[in-house]
């Protein structure tokens, strides 16, 4: 069993702790700007729950035929909070036992996380965007209302935003942490930054 | 031939001589470049709110400064059709009056709640000149929240003007009138005017937290015609003033015989002395009924409450609450500088502005510098208050506002102009034509201890050519002057809504992030909410008597299918809009209703009473342009014959 360095230790700890961010910040955002609302709305996703403009989002959404928005119908709000606090205890005990494999382990799993939230919110993106009422009062042939799964896309008079809000972003910023723990520990800095002779 | 063409040539060359005699008509051009100094870009806003009376509209109008653009109408002591204010079932009670519902008055003057004299625009204040009245404006809603009516007093010109923390609104009757618990009292020959009319000062307490107001107490002063008044100021902050015409007491023909008098008054009240008096209880109960009017913030409903008696001060008891300062001629305004050392009486058949100093005014009643009295109550001497007199400052003073720089600046309604002369050195520095027939003046600031000295509006009271004509009657026009560079540079011509008198303005940033979006549904607490469409619902509460809950959200109504209803019903729509976003209310309105429109606000509740007339089915719908959908947002009500097997249903798509 390798063990391995205090400062990818200490990165590797940094990194778990921070990811508590997740249970007092937002993970997720989308906003939404239209020339009625040059103020925009917004949706936060957190850990648990949906904030932000949901009303007004859901009142937008039904001239085109999405279904109505509402927490309740993501099972992912049950269990997130466990899988994210797993992967916290896997990255301390990582950090605490200094084992190279649990921090490989601890950054498959945030990377998993990460493909999977993608892929999750790409479904769901999916299913509002395609899945439309066909009483809707708007039909236009052929367009559907996906958000963006990251960046900006314009959807008839609004412009989409979708992005890593304060908790995401400080466990992209985790992930990162680990990355470069494990540079450290695979020697790559070490090869790349090695001194040449004169 | 030759003799007569010479004859004719002369005759033509004569007249033109003399019309080219004829001097210059005063120049009507704006500042080069006066449209850069107004122009205020699109999607940026204006430096200052200017409120502004509406005179015989009874409302009140927010107008932005330096643009001069039109905000929002605010119906005060008018019915609004156009909102439902007067009309809904939750806002008549806000114009009960012991006469019953009165549907209009005539507001004349403005005042911006002060602290410490310099505005901190909580609140606004306004009068109903014609069936005496005081209401109060909240400046978060810009809505009518309160109104106090006046007894005791007729034509209530004299008011709402403020003390220095908002401690009082006065309210002076114009028009002195005999009062009394019994109808012996008032019921008695207009030629007994001199000793039986009575002019009384009311004084209106205003609650420093939520502002509600209540009659303090009432001065029982001699029966003048009480015209405008000011608070003192600083050093002058315990004493209020006021401007007395027609002190000659007459009752007829008034242009004539009240204007006698080479002197009248301006009426000095110490207002903090009138007021220990009340409180060690030397002021009268007497029987005096008003209407007291609140709209509770939690139920959005107004409720009206008639009261029985005020506290009466008889001046005469004491020595030191009134004075009396003689003033030329049949004074109106009556200002007093942002340092409360002058007080500057416009009287408006007099040839000069004569203007007091309030230490002097103090060092006379000191050393009993008295010229003689009225009823006992002390007239200063003239010539011992006076600090100096503005010669020859043009026709017709009426208004004077300060700059803060020592210039105050005085409307002149007969010469059409405004004049701005040194307060110290009585000198006059600029003068500039209005268009015309200038009333009120306003400075931002310009009444309280802390001037924006930018700015100046003149309201004028004749308009004539000034806009494209609409046939004979026309707006009245107001100017708007840059003063910032110690002269009058004429920026703006702009059209006013009503007969604008007497307006403030303030630094839009006091109040703009203060402004209410919408209201809270959560917190509604109307007897008749609908917090939910799941609650919408129609019940019939008496043989006759019908209640629609119902909400209104982009964009249908809930219930939009009615049946059920008889002819002579009394039906109830209480209309709650749900949404929760700025800007999103939503009309009601329904076919044959004796009644006008209901615009409801987003969180709140309005109630439309109809008395279907006849059988038929009766349509109703959304009156603001809500959305996309609006056009789809209305509904239909069944009316049946008295006694038809019809059932009370309701119904929105089909549940």
């Amino acid at each position: 069993m390798k063990k391995i360095g205090l400062t990818s230790r200490i990165l590797i700890l940094v990194a778990a702790v921070a990811i508590i961010s997740a249970y007092f910040y937002p993970i997720w955002e989308i906003k939404l700007w239209a020339p009625q609302y040059p103020e925009g709305i917004g949706m936060q996703i957190w850990i648990d729950r949906l904030t932000g403009d949901l009303a007004s989002i859901n009142k937008m959404n039904f001239y085109i035929g999405m279904a109505e928005i509402d927490e309740a119908m993501f099972p992912e709000f049950d269990y997130l909070k466990y899988i994210i606090g797993f992967i916290m205890a896997v990255g301390i005990v990582a950090g605490i036992a200094g084992r190279r494999i649990l921090m490989n382990i601890f950054f498959g799993l945030l990377v998993l996380l990460g493909i999977g939230a993608m892929v999750d919110m790409y479904l769901w993106g999916y299913d509002y965007g395609h899945n439309l009422d066909p009483t809707a009062a708007i039909k236009i042939p052929g367009q559907s209302y996906q958000p963006p799964l990251i960046g900006y896309e314009q959807l008839l008079n609004f412009l989409a935003y979708s992005g890593p809000d304060t908790a995401g972003w400080i466990m992209g910023g985790s992930a990162l942490l680990v990355f470069v723990a494990i540079l450290l520990e695979y020697g790559v800095f070490r090869r790349l930054f090695k001194r040449k002779k004169p | 031939m030759t003799k007569s063409l010479m004859f004719i040539g002369c005759a033509i060359f004569f007249m033109i001589a003399l019309y080219s005699c004829r001097p210059p008509a005063p120049g009507a051009a704006a500042t080069v470049d006066a449209a850069s100094r107004v122009y205020v870009p699109p999607g940026e806003h204006d430096e200052f709110y200017n409120i502004v009376s509406g005179g015989f509209n009874g409302q009140i109008s927010v107008v932005g400064l330096p643009s001069g653009r039109t905000f929002k109408i605010i119906p005060v002591f008018s019915v609004n059709p156009e909102n439902g204010y007067g009309f809904s079932e939750e806002t008549k009670p806000m114009l009960n009056t012991t006469h019953g519902f009165i549907p209009w008055d005539d507001l004349h003057h403005i005042a911006i709640s002060t602290t410490d004299g310099v505005h901190d625009a909580r609140w606004a204040f306004a009068n109903a000149n014609n069936t005496p009245r005081v209401a109060r404006l909240d400046l978060t809603t810009f809505n009518t929240v309160e109104i106090l009516e006046i007894p005791n007093s007729a034509g209530n010109h004299s008011s709402p003007f403020i003390t220095e923390n908002t401690e009082y609104v006065v309210a002076g009757t114009r028009f002195s009138v005999p009062f009394g618990e019994e109808e012996e009292d008032v019921d008695v020959p207009i030629e007994t005017y001199k000793e039986n009319f009575r002019g009384a000062i009311t004084f209106i307490s205003v609650d420093p937290d939520d502002g509600e107001m209540d009659i303090a107490f009432q001065i029982d002063a001699p029966p003048f015609n009480y015209d405008l008044a000011r608070g003192g100021k600083g050093i002058s902050g315990d004493w209020f003033f006021f401007s007395c015409y027609n002190t000659e007491m007459a009752h007829t023909l008034l242009e004539v015989n009240a204007s006698q008098h080479d002197k009248d008054y301006i009426m000095a009240i110490n207002w903090r002395k009138a007021e220990q008096y009340v409180r060690e209880g030397r002021a009268e109960t007497v029987r005096a009924q008003y209407a007291h009017n609140k709209m509770d913030k939690a139920t959005h409903m107004a409720s009206s409450e008639i009261k029985e008696d005020v506290l009466m001060l008889d001046p005469t008891e004491f020595e030191d609450i009134i004075y009396f300062i003689p003033c030329p001629k049949s004074p109106h305004g009556v200002d007093v500088s942002h340092d409360g050392k002058y007080i500057v009486g416009s009287g408006k058949l007099a040839a000069l502005i004569p203007v007091f100093s309030f230490e002097k005014m103090i060092e006379a009643i000191e050393n009993e510098d008295f010229e003689g009295d009225i009823n006992g109550l002390p007239i200063l001497n003239y010539e011992s208050v006076l600090h100096g007199e503005v010669e020859r400052p043009g026709l017709g003073p009426l208004h004077t506002e300060f700059d803060g720089r020592g210039n105050a600046f005085t409307t002149m309604f007969v010469s059409s102009e405004v004049v701005m002369w040194d307060i110290e050195t009585l000198e006059i520095i600029d003068r500039a034509p209005t268009y015309y027939s200038v009333g009120h003046l306003m400075i931002p600031g310009g009444c309280t201890a802390e001037p924006h000295g930018k700015y100046l509006v003149a309201y004028n009271k004749i308009t004539k050519d000034r806009f494209l004509p609409t046939g004979p009657e026309l707006a009245h026009s107001a100017q708007l002057f840059d003063i910032s560079n110690g002269r009058l540079e004429l920026l703006l011509d702009f059209p006013t809504i009503g007969e604008p008198h007497y307006a403030e303005a303030f630094p839009a940033e006091l109040i703009k992030d203060k402004q209410v979006r919408f209201y809270d549904i959560n917190e509604n607490q109307h007897p008749y909410v609908t917090r939910g469409p799941g609650q919408a619902r129609v019940e019939r509460e008496t043989e006759d008597r019908v209640r629609v809950y119902m909400t209104s959200i982009r964009s249908h109504f809930r219930p939009d299918n009615i049946e059920g209803i008889f002819v002579g019903d009394t039906v109830y729509f209480h209309v709650t809009n749900l949404e929760q976003e700025w800007d999103l209310p939503h009309g009601f309105a329904m076919k044959g209703a004796n009644n006008a429109e209901i615009l409801i606000m987003p969180g709140e509740t309005l109630t439309l009473k109809w008395i279907p007339d006849r059988v038929g089915i009766w349509p109703f719908y959304c009156t603001d342009f809500c959305s996309a959908l609006h056009q789809e947002m209305s509904g239909y009500v069944r009316v049946s014959p008295r006694g038809a097997d019809v059932p009370l249903t309701y119904s929105t798509g089909g549940r």
